[in-house]
């Protein structure tokens, strides 16, 4: 898909952000925000990579928007350095602006016009002639489900359709990269199916997408590599097994049968494994770094003639991440 | 490979913003009502209730009344621009506007120059009503459309100064009620409704100071002797001077926003 804007060139941007593979799509140095004697965001530093899906995870004021808001320009940084696909955010702003498009918190579209309105002018205001405006406008109503209220006044919109009409005039120039800010946050489960579906299609054709939750289930979803945010400071940082795994794996617990047998048992379990072995009453709970413990474990309990019952073998789940690593509370 | 994007156009921004403006009015006529309901209300209260008393009968009143209630219409159409300004704001679709590559300036710009709309529909109902209450102003129609440009003007100037409000203020409700008030004094406290004369004395130094009263005297003064006065040039001056000072101060505001 070609544009022509204003005499200029502008080239299917998801395309371009593929074959940039050497050049990072965001990085982010040392962001920091104060409001008042605040710090809300403190010494943030990532990098995005193209095509990545980037998750920024936190409970309610850790500083998800805030970050956000300060790498789209929307916010001016008290210290740090933004780039995007290399361009400096603050030097080359307007450069910048160009390249991603942005679905905030709060929905962002002009309340007063209707859907169709919405896009036709935001595509103006993108650079497209009057002509590109009206053919991508009547794509994105159709790719949205929205042609059937294209007219109406937003003020009868429901809260998805809202939403997708947000998503839509951000996807209007198709940057390479987009920022989504809890984009299923008040959606019912069907419209939050969909618009994973919305953003997974993105990400196959090649954009590169950043985006805030506080679902973990959201963020396990979704997102390749993901930023823990606490108190405005990065806590952990990693693909969602990698957090995973740091929690403390796989959790098993069995019930040991005879009390007399109990402390054999414990002796047994930590033999086998390197963390502690947690005992209440006859019941044992372990942290096993790999599935492959299990067999040895269960082996040797055998051999011992333990009898063991209510054996559970738990994955761990992002919810753990989340509880051990944020306070909550900001 | 360089991504190529088109250079920033701040008149096509402009007049993108202004047509956004324009459906949005349209959408929600009730912005209309200051510009069409209360100048036709005003001019038929005032002229039917006060017009015996103060002038001894309808028509003899309609000279004087038709540039007040002109210039009144054109202070609480500028002001409008002030909440409008504070609502946009403060509603999430400026975050957009914010991130997109467009001229920064294109928001602002573009609610000032739609106003200008708001500001020529305010003149024409004005001028036209006080026709059919049987207003005949005794000077060629090019006059005419000289004291509607006049009243143009200093709408558009003062909206500067309301729009410099509302990037001030904290809200648009606070907005409102200070542009009310402005429009209430600034209309009252002149001689837009009755003769200077009829004052006490300090009132008369109040509407003395007003430039409302300078605005309303240099249109009557056109519309009585046919010729351009030197209060017009002065109140031409006046306008140009008011641009010159609050369209400066008006986007520093809007930059530090
Ligand atoms: N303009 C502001 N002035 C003062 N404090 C602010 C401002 N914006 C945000 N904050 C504070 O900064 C902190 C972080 O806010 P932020 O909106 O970034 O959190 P968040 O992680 O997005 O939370 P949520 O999940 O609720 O959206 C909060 O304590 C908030 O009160
Ligand atoms: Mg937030």
């Amino acid at each position: 898909m070609i544009y022509f804007v204003q005499g200029d060139l502008i080239k299917n941007k998801a395309q371009e952000g593929i074959t940039m593979t050497t050049m990072k799509a965001i990085e982010v140095s040392h962001l920091t925000k104060k409001f008042g004697n605040k710090t809300v965001v403190d010494d943030i530093s990532f990098e995005v990579q193209p095509g990545e899906v980037f998750g920024l995870l936190g409970p309610n004021g850790a500083g998800k928007t805030t970050t956000l808001r300060m790498i789209t320009t929307l916010l001016k940084a008290d210290a740090g350095q933004v780039k995007i696909f290399g361009h400096d955010t603050v030097k080359e702003g307007r450069l910048a602006r160009s390249m991603f498009g942005l679905t905030g918190q709060y929905a962002s579209v002009d309340e007063g016009l209707s859907a169709r309105q919405n896009l036709m002018i935001f595509a103006r205001l993108n650079g497209l002639s009057r002509q590109a405006a009206k053919q991508r406008t009547t794509e994105l109503l159709t790719e949205f489900s929205l042609e059937h209220s294209a007219d109406k006044a937003l003020k009868n919109f429901s809260g998805g359709m809202r939403r997708r009409l947000d998503l839509a005039v951000s996807l209007i120039t198709r940057p390479a990269l987009i920022f989504l800010d809890e984009p299923t946050t008040g959606l019912d489960p069907r419209t939050r199916t969909q618009m994973w579906t919305t953003i997974r299609q993105l990400v196959q054709q090649g954009s590169t997408v950043v985006l805030t939750t506080q679902y973990l289930d959201e963020a396990d979803a979704l997102a390749d590599r993901l930023a823990v945010i606490d108190h405005g400071k990065v806590v952990k940082m990693g693909t969602p097994a990698e957090l995973k795994q740091q929690v403390g794996g796989t959790k098993l617990a069995f019930t040991v049968n005879e009390q007399t047998e109990v402390a054999a048992a414990v002796k047994l379990l930590a033999a086998q494994v390197s963390g502690a072995v947690q005992q209440t009453g006859q019941q044992l709970r372990v942290s096993l770094k790999q599935l492959a413990q299990l067999t040895p474990i269960l082996t040797a309990l055998t051999q011992a003639k333990i009898a063991i019952s209510q054996l559970s073998v738990q994955e761990p789940s992002l919810d753990d991440v989340f509880m051990a690593l944020t306070v909550g509370k900001n | 490979m360089e991504i190529q994007t088109h250079s920033g156009n701040v008149f096509m921004n402009t007049t993108t913003m202004a047509y956004r403006n324009l459906l949005k009015t349209v959408h929600n006529p009730d912005q209309f009502m200051d510009v069409i309901v209360q100048p036709v209300m005003f001019m038929l209260m005032f002229g039917y209730l006060f017009g015996g008393a103060i002038a001894g009968g309808v028509h003899a009143y309609l000279p004087t009344i038709v540039p007040g209630i002109l210039i009144q219409t054109m202070l609480s159409a500028s002001s409008g621009s002030g909440s409008q300004i504070r609502e946009d704001l403060d509603s999430g679709v400026f975050d957009r506007f914010k991130s997109l590559p467009m001229a920064h300036i294109a928001p602002l710009a573009g609610q000032l120059f739609g106003d200008i709309l708001r500001l020529i529909i305010a003149t024409i109902t004005s001028l036209t009503t006080g026709y059919l209450m049987g207003w005949r102003p005794n000077v060629d129609f090019g006059w005419i459309i000289v004291i509607g440009l006049l009243a143009i003007l200093t709408g558009w100037a003062l909206s500067w100064l309301f729009a410099l409000v509302g990037l001030l203020a904290k809200s648009a409700g606070a907005v409102q009620s200070f542009s009310l008030i402005t429009m209430l004094v600034l209309s009252f406290m002149s001689n837009a409704f009755v003769p200077l004369k009829s004052l006490t004395k300090p009132l008369q130094v109040i509407a003395h100071l007003n430039p409302v009263t300078y605005v309303i005297t240099a249109i009557r003064q056109i519309l009585a002797t046919g010729s351009w006065t030197h209060e017009a040039l002065l109140v031409l001056g006046f306008d140009i001077l008011i641009v010159a000072i609050f369209a400066p101060l008006t986007v520093w505001a809007y930059d530090r926003n």
